[in-house]
């Protein structure tokens, strides 16, 4: 075997065991890599009463701004599980009924308290014509359909 | 070091039958040694005889012709040849294309239906990911061609690429961020695809103050190329981590399987723009290789001189 052959096939072994070890490694650290829990995951996760991540859909229809215009109470859902959220302060831009959500805060007494909401955004980009037009032929899909689909994955 | 005289030089090659070629007393490395054998060959034949170190083989006596398989590529000669076509098609390519894609990219593109005009910040962002990704991947195969042939061009492609894509990698956090705020409500975040791609950007700036930590410029290179090799594993994971886990990232748009989600009207801009960073990237690369080049001749030159003084009209030619 040459010189050149040999460091080859050293190159590729030290890059297989690499390889393999992060995988091992990441799959190993699954739990906290996740950036939010999605409703479902929360019904067998146990939270307690630290602080985590919530995310999902803001449910259709479940917006409500209290008297004073500050709090905003909504619902949010991966269509299998919901759960109340209640946050005080200003919303991104993004934030809108049907659209993804990761709120931050801890549940208490089954609300969630959100100390700070952001908006999710999809991989779906598009003219307001086109999606205008799509709405009326009927084939509009929710933008945040293939989010519910991984939340609900997992 | 001793420094050769000027007129043929001969060196014994007791090395030769194992595939080393010629030892060459001044040359403390086979990059080295391989990298003079080069430029000799490079020389026209009236500069070669008074040069100051004309290798001949002592048996055979013609001049040592040491190019197998690889280092056919490995010619900075033929490399110095072939970027100079190259450079001025690359550099109009460049200016064409940036400028078509900005005009497209604010001007003949719409508004996205949710983000609005905000979503002009992709066609920068974008392609600046997909260029920090392309031009890490190139780099790491570059760390092994140098790695495991001793290909001399592979660890200057590699030095001379690592500014650039640290570039690229700075300008997609910062352009993601400045999209992240209006939109998601935050600047940061540390999830799977912000914290990997920040990773990435410290890999750069790691490699380039590496391979700049040595004395001896190839014991830099060689470290660089190990630490290249081993951030190749950061890639897939950028690539992926918006799938593997719950990210406030979206998904990948336009590489996804069945097809892109993006509108057409939209998706020509980027495709544009990111052909114009691709002709930014050649464009520069090949500048800064070349430039490398010329350093190492430089080093060259000043070593012969401050050796013996065996300057040579010749070599200046």
């Amino acid at each position: 075997m040459t010189r050149k052959k040999r460091r080859l096939y050293m190159l590729g072994l030290a890059l297989l065991g690499l390889g393999s070890a992060t995988a091992l490694a990441l799959t190993a650290f699954q739990d906290n890599i996740v950036f939010f829990y999605s409703p479902t995951q929360l019904q067998t996760q146990q939270v307690g009463d630290r602080n985590f991540r919530l995310g999902g859909l803001v449910e259709e229809g479940s917006v409500q701004k209290t008297p004073d215009g500050l709090t905003t109470s909504f619902r949010v859902t991966d269509t299998a599980h919901t759960i109340d959220v209640r946050y005080r302060g200003q919303l991104p831009d993004l934030f809108r009924e049907g659209q993804g959500v990761v709120a931050e805060g801890k549940l208490t007494g089954g609300v969630f308290v959100a100390r700070e909401v952001l908006a999710k955004h999809d991989e779906n980009y598009m003219p307001p014509e086109v999606s205008e037009a799509l709405k009326q032929a009927g084939v509009y899909k929710n933008p945040a359909e293939s989010e519910t689909k991984t939340a609900k994955k997992e | 070091m001793k420094n050769p005289s000027p007129g043929v030089y001969t060196v014994d090659e007791p090395s030769a039958s194992r595939g080393l070629g010629p030892l060459i007393p001044w040359c403390q490395s086979t990059n080295e040694r391989r990298f003079f054998l080069t430029e000799i060959k490079a020389k026209p034949l009236a500069v070669r005889h008074t040069c100051a170190y004309i290798v001949r083989k002592p048996d055979q006596g013609h001049l040592y012709r040491g190019h197998r398989s690889m280092h056919r590529f490995a010619n900075p000669a033929r490399f110095l040849r072939l970027s100079a076509v190259l450079l001025p098609w690359c550099a109009g390519a460049t200016v064409i294309l940036t400028i078509l894609g900005l005009w497209l990219s604010l001007f003949g593109s719409p508004p996205d239906y949710q983000q609005g005009e905000t979503v002009r910040i992709m066609y920068i962002h974008v392609p600046a990911a997909w260029m920090s990704l392309f031009v890490y991947t190139n780099m790491a195969i570059a760390a092994a061609c140098g790695l495991v042939w001793k290909h001399p061009l592979a660890d200057l492609f590699a030095k001379a690429a690592a500014p650039i894509g640290a570039g690229f990698t700075f300008v997609c956090l910062v352009t993601g961020s400045l999209w992240g705020a209006p939109m998601w409500g935050t600047w940061w975040v540390w999830d799977a695809r912000l914290t990997s791609v920040l990773i990435l950007f410290f890999l750069y700036l790691g490699y380039m103050a590496l391979v700049n930590a040595f004395d001896d410029p190839q014991r830099g290179m060689k470290a660089g190329n190990v630490l290249l090799l081993v951030g190749i594993v950061n890639v897939p994971i950028i690539k992926f981590s918006v799938d593997w886990w719950n990210t406030l990232h979206q998904p990948a748009s336009v590489v996804r399987m069945g097809g892109p989600s993006i509108d057409p009207t939209m998706l020509t801009p980027l495709l544009v723009m990111a052909g114009a960073f691709t002709a930014y990237f050649l464009s520069v690369v090949l500048l800064r290789v070349r430039t490398e080049i010329a350093q190492r001749k430089i080093q060259t030159l000043r070593l012969s001189v401050a050796g013996d003084g065996a300057v040579t009209d010749g070599m200046q030619g």
